[in-house]
């Protein structure tokens, strides 16, 4: 034992003296907290793996901060290797050529075998370009999902085992919770994430033409389609019937879930760690609700979270440092712990069912249902969403829902008024990066 | 004037040197990226600006038919009357109640100027706090007092809320100088008015109202500049310009787009609009307001 510690000791030793000639890998990210220390573990474990190279997790606020961070680095010449980029800001990433370093090339040209088919298709095929090449490693990835009060669910005479499945059974249990004086029986977070963009893809919908933009620049947004009209109408009576009520955009309502104060809500599946830190009651994660007489629904969610993106104009040794760290990154038993200990998804089949047989999900009940959703075969539909301005359309998506959600405007003026000003920025974005 | 003293300098580039420190200040945060800010609001660039092109007037032209952008102009105006005459008429009244104290002083003057050296987005989360429907402080004294609180979906609610965090904000600055302005009232034309029989309430219409006007508009001036431009960390805190674009003011949304959304020209070209109203209101309230101000 004794022996072990003296040569793990010189070993360190060793690692300290050979650090003047390690390559330093900077990677920018928006994790704080217990994800930072994620973050740093990762970086970490590659570091002590082996000698070359090392990975230096630097927090750069949240994400359109380090974002800019990046934008206003690369302008001056200073970006970091590796920059961690929301979902939205996908297609910016992907249109700029000159700013970035596909992933699939980056390993390749490192000289790793790079197999696209070990990635879960419903989270790799977001980052994945036409021609099949992922360009940015999915990282942290998560998907909508519905969480409910059990303890509410039993004093409104309601089965907390069966949770509602479609959006039928959604309101007649909130019309329980209300009658049970309950006075949020449902709510939402990340309203345009939900109930517009995974909604599209859970009823197998596009959400906007061109494969929700996969296919090229000239996507315009689809959500005038009565599909779309109906759902948000019957969100808007519900709202009206106070079945529904609204609690602010992006996680604002994750806090009233946690304190009981709404029984029902749709969120990230990376809400587990604060709802189970949190709540004093039971509580249950299920399957998005959906509607039922729509042909090819559920299909399956899309993803949230955010991805790793290699900045251009780096030596070739810096990026074999990066290939190995994203090979690192994807090896099955890091990629398990990672999901484990996250409640991310995760981006390999293997670590899924490496998670499966270790018997975490009999263990963790709900846990899975994330992965379910996410583990099918996509359709051309439900790949993902890859639009420009896309931070925008998400903000004017906002405006006009929370317009219809306080009676304003009519569910069918509010998605074409979606239509109208995000079609504008789309047009845009298609003139500027032709 | 007629006992104004001038002083002369010899040299011609001394008074130069010693101005420079303040005009390199100046020159460095205000013409600078004012210049920036006309320059790129003529063109059109991506993201990590690998690429730009003029596009002359396109940005202007494209802000102008976004009826979203004329309502905030709208939008912009409220909030800034209300921001500006709220914040003065309370630190007004607040300075003259202060001026009049005999004990506690003090106390009472310093606790009045704490809310100024509170970071902005710190009000607006405090606010929030307070605010919150259904579980914030105030909201739920409101709920007891028959008022459903609710600046999620009421744009009402929503506007009372930044223009309160605003003023609340603001009081402290306006308050000092209100403050010291009724400081500087000569003692000896209220005692002398006091003695031909004029009221406290005389006393303040007459005397020190009209003497402190100089203040009163610079302050005036000072207000609306801040609601223009520096309350965007208290909105982007409390309401994000909802309920739809109801609390969005002009500055909210050239922070959304430039720092936000990344579009550079777009937020340039805001910035310039930005910039011409409020040279045009300084201008304005100097030609008409200053004249029926007492120096």
């Amino acid at each position: 034992m004794k022996l072990r510690n003296t040569l793990t000791s010189m070993a360190l030793a060793l690692t300290a003296l050979s650090a003047q000639a390690q390559t330093e890998i900077q990677m920018w990210h928006s994790m704080s907290g217990a994800l930072g220390e994620w973050v740093n573990g990762l970086a970490n474990s590659y570091n002590q793996s082996q000698k070359d190279y090392k990975v230096v997790p630097v927090f750069k606020g949240n994400y359109d901060e380090s974002m800019t961070a990046a934008m206003a680095a690369f302008r001056g010449g200073n970006a970091p290797h590796v920059l961690q980029v929301f979902e939205v800001g996908t297609a910016t990433m992907m249109y700029s050529k000159g700013a970035i370093v596909p992933v699939a090339k980056v390993m390749k040209d490192a000289g790793y075998k790079f197999d696209p088919s070990v990635y879960i298709p419903a989270v790799a095929g977001y980052y994945t370009a036409p021609n099949g090449d992922i360009q940015s490693l999915p990282f942290n990835s998560s998907t909508p999902v519905f969480w409910y009060n059990k303890d509410a669910f039993k004093a409104a005479g309601l089965d907390p085992e069966s949770p509602p499945k479609t959006w039928t059974e959604l309101t007649l249990a909130a019309s329980k919770l209300k009658a049970s004086g309950h006075k949020c029986p449902f709510t939402t977070a990340w309203q345009t994430w939900v109930h517009l963009e995974t909604f599209s893809a859970w009823h197998d919908v596009e959400f906007a033409t061109q494969r929700n933009g996969f296919k090229g620049l000239n996507a315009r947004l689809n959500v005038t389609t009565p599909l779309h009209v109906r759902h948000i109408e019957n969100l808007a009576n519900m709202s009206a019937n106070g079945l529904f009520v609204y609690k602010g955009r992006a996680g604002a309502a994750g806090a009233t879930f946690e304190s009981g104060e709404c029984a029902m809500y749709t969120n990230s599946s990376a809400a587990y760690a604060g709802i189970k830190r949190n709540a004093k009651f039971a509580f249950g994660v299920s399957t998005l609700p959906y509607y039922p007489d729509v042909k090819g629904a559920p299909q399956n969610t899309i993803i949230g979270g955010a991805s790793l993106w290699v900045m251009a104009g780096k030596n070739s040794n810096e990026y074999k440092g990066v290939a190995g760290f994203f090979d690192h990154l994807s090896k099955t038993d890091v990629q398990a712990k990672s999901h484990q200990d996250t409640g991310y998804l995760p981006i390999t089949t293997a670590a899924y069912q490496a998670t499966e047989k270790s018997g975490f999900y009999k263990q963790n009940p709900g846990t899975d249902v994330s992965v379910t959703q996410m583990v099918r075969k996509t359709t051309d539909r439900s790949q993902g969403i890859r639009l420009g301005n896309f931070v925008q359309i998400r903000t004017i998506m906002d405006e006009e829902l929370e317009q219809v959600w306080s009676g304003k405007k009519s569910p069918k003026d509010g998605l074409e008024a979606i239509k109208k000003r995000g079609d504008e920025l789309l047009v845009r974005f298609e003139n500027a990066n032709r | 004037m007629t006992f104004e003293k001038r002083v002369r300098f010899r040299s011609s580039w001394l008074p130069w040197a010693l101005v420079a420190p303040q005009l390199l200040v100046v020159v460095l945060f205000f013409f600078w990226p004012a210049g920036q800010a006309l320059l790129e609001s003529v063109y059109e660039s991506d993201a990590f600006g690998m690429s730009s092109t003029f596009v002359g007037l396109d940005n202007f032209k494209r802000l102008f038919a976004d009826e979203t952008y004329l309502q905030s102009f709208w939008t912009t105006a409220i909030f800034s009357i209300w921001v500006a005459g709220c914040g003065l008429t309370i630190a007004l009244l607040l300075a003259v109640m202060a001026d009049r104290i005999v004990h506690g002083g003090l106390f009472y003057k310093t606790s009045l100027i704490v809310p100024y050296a509170i970071a902005p987005a710190v009000v607006g989360v405090l606010w929030v706090f307070m605010f919150t429907p259904s579980m914030g402080v105030v909201s739920h004294a409101l709920k007891q007092a028959g008022v459903d609180w609710n600046h999620l979906l009421n744009s009402t609610h929503a506007m009372t809320l930044i223009v309160t965090a605003a003023v609340w904000k603001q009081i402290s600055y306006n308050f000092l100088f209100f403050l010291a302005a009724l400081q500087s009232v000569p003692k000896s034309l209220l005692e002398a008015a006091a003695i031909d029989g004029a009221g406290p309430w005389m006393r303040f219409w007459t005397i020190q109202l009209p003497l402190i006007t100089p203040t009163a508009f610079f302050l005036l001036v000072v207000n609306i500049v801040y609601a223009f431009f520096d309350t965007f960390a208290i909105i982007d805190a409390t309401t994000s310009g909802g309920p739809g674009k109801d609390t969005a003011i002009l500055v909210y949304k050239v922070y959304q787009d430039g720092f936000k959304a990344m579009d550079l020209g777009g937020s340039a070209a805001q910035s310039v609009v930005l910039m011409a109203i409020v040279i045009a209101l300084t201008v304005l309230q100097f030609r008409y307001i200053e004249k029926r101000v007492n120096y």
